[in-house]
């Protein structure tokens, strides 16, 4: 099957409704969220009229039902991403599975691979979305570990050069993105992983912004934990994925405990379940999970290297109009060389909440400000820039639309 | 809704020739305030004689909206006693939480009522009130030392 996204506008309902006056939607957004086609909404929909029931637990057909399903969606997932399916742990969003990670990190006893204290350190990059920040930085505090980071070139990517300066001995944790939410730079993984794995510390990849839009394989990038939001990749809000290596995920402690995720319990003492139960407590968000299987074959069944192909056209004609002219200033690289489709730029004269504002007037949906990534914007000088993401169902007449929003955003804030 | 309600011509007036934006050396109280949802900040000095706003100075960083509001904001309070300040703050705060439906009064509010289509963007009422919680803030830090 050929890849057609005008085929595929039509798998998502939301195409069908006007903006603001009768304006054709051009949804320019999904860096922050994407679109849900049909499939993924049947799914949750009809998981809660005809299999409603908590998993796992529950003598009945109702909840043998829901359980096939919910654990459908798991060994999906396993699939999608190239791992073991007890290796996928199902969280509320990538932020959570993120400060799962690191909360069970900060409960590891002494002795305990995981343990960190003062002298240890946690490398981050400046280019972090503050959910693969923040949680770090709080780890921290909390245990007198050492958080360093990768700086940012002028360009918009890693410093490589610091890898022999900040990945030393003591470093017991990195964590990076795969894909600026900003910038749209892919970061090379292979010489970070071997320098991380040869001092004995582990990656952690914030995928959430490369895991909807190519293929990722957790084996062949070599990490050791990955989290992504099912929301960004046409799957439902409210279910993200924490994927860790079965043996780092016997040896890292619980985060949140409570039912389900037990060995045995009595009033003094708890032994834990085998992952990915030991990270799931409580009645997950079922539907949703569900919803995610779905999504995650409806991406399969179009190709993963598909979608990447044409967000590739897509990324190359918006970055070499935007680059055209001479207002318009790109932040982030300037080449196509791995770099996805999320594009911020300035434009002079207009600051970006106006110009979103405006293009929101023409139908045209993109974000505006920080992107969650404060520290990367300010350090880049450009306290707020405005962001166009591209993805399966976007268009070049998508990237003529917004190139005419911002021409006809400069005469009217020139006025 | 037409952009032009929100974009007057007197904001961007303001936007491209803001009043007060040259922070004094001499005040009393210093504030900055932050927008965190979209980055917009602000640095703000004040000065009281007596019970009255002498001075207000302020530069910073934001949308059309934040920039003229603060500079409207700037002009219109100062020489207010407190007194005054607050309730003109307080009656441009309800203009802007009024979803449309008012249109301001503009003996009190001046320039201020050029706002009033901000109050149909519930996203951007937040930049409009930037400045103004800054000198409210300032103002009443000023007045308690």
């Amino acid at each position: 099957m050929s890849f057609n996204p005008l085929v595929i506008r039509e798998d998502f309902p939301i195409f069908s409704r006007t903006i603001r006056e009768g304006k054709r939607l051009v949804y320019l957004d999904s860096g922050a969220t994407s679109q849900k086609p049909q499939v993924v909404i049947d799914a949750e929909v009809d998981f809660y009229r005809l299999h409603n029931a908590a998993v796992h637990r529950g003598a009945h057909q109702l909840a043998e039902e829901a359980t096939d399903l919910f654990e459908g969606a798991r060994l999906k997932i396993a699939g999608f991403l190239g791992a073991e399916v007890d290796e996928v742990v199902f969280t509320k969003g990538a932020t959570e599975s993120l400060n799962l990670i690191a909360y069970a990190m900060g409960n590891a006893a002494v002795g305990n691979r995981f343990h960190l204290k003062a002298g240890d350190r946690i490398v981050v990059s400046q280019m972090e979305h503050h959910a693969n920040l923040i949680p770090w930085q709080q780890l921290a505090a909390r245990t007198g570990a050492e958080l360093v980071w990768f700086d940012v070139t002028p360009e918009g990517r890693l410093d490589l050069s610091q890898i022999p300066i900040l990945i030393t001995a003591s470093t017991k944790v990195v964590a990076l993105t795969h894909q600026s939410n900003v910038l749209g730079t892919i970061n090379p993984l292979d010489e970070i992983v071997k320098a991380a794995h040869n001092v004995g510390a582990v990656v952690v990849l914030d995928a959430c912004q490369s895991v909807p839009h190519m293929s990722v394989d957790v084996k062949k990038l070599g990490i050791d934990f990955l989290a992504f939001s099912g929301h960004k990749a046409v799957g439902p809000t409210g279910v993200g994925i924490m994927w860790g290596r079965r043996e780092l995920l016997e040896d890292l402690p619980p985060f949140l405990t409570g039912g389900s995720m037990i060995a045995d319990v009595t009033m003094t003492s708890a032994t834990w379940a085998p992952a990915p139960a030991k990270f799931e407590s409580g009645v997950p968000n079922m539907a949703q999970v569900i919803g995610l299987g779905v999504a995650v074959d409806y991406l399969s069944a179009i190709g993963m290297d598909s979608i990447a192909a044409h967000e590739h056209v897509l990324t190359s004609d918006l970055l070499t109009k935007l680059l055209s002219v001479e207002e318009i200033k790109v932040v982030g690289p300037h080449t196509m060389d791995s770099r996805g489709g999320a594009l911020s730029f300035t434009v002079e004269g207009i600051h970006p909440h106006d110009l979103g504002q405006f293009l929101d007037s023409q139908g045209i949906a993109v974000r505006t400000g920080h992107h969650c990534a404060w520290p990367l914007t300010r350090s880049l000088g450009v306290p707020a820039t405005t962001r166009a993401s591209l993805y399966l169902y976007n268009t070049i007449e998508d990237n003529d639309a917004l190139m005419s929003g911002i021409y006809s955003a400069m005469k009217y804030f020139g006025k | 809704m037409n952009l032009d309600n929100l974009y007057q011509e007197v904001i961007l007036d303001h936007y491209k020739n803001p009043l007060n934006k040259s922070l004094a050396k001499e005040y009393d109280v210093q504030v900055h305030h932050i927008n965190p949802s979209c980055g917009d900040e602000i640095t703000l000095n004040i000065t009281l004689t007596g019970n009255t706003i002498s001075k207000i100075t302020w530069d910073g960083v934001g949308c059309s909206i934040s920039q003229a509001s603060v500079s409207i904001a700037s002009d219109l309070l100062v020489g207010k006693t407190l007194d005054v300040s607050e309730s003109i703050t307080e009656e441009f705060m309800d203009l802007m939480q009024s979803k449309g439906k008012k249109s301001g009064n503009e003996l009190v509010l001046e320039d201020a009522v050029a706002l009033a289509g901000v109050s149909q963007y519930p996203a951007r009422i937040k930049c409009a009130l930037l400045g103004w919680m800054a000198i409210k803030d300032a103002a009443m830090q000023a007045s308690s030392k």
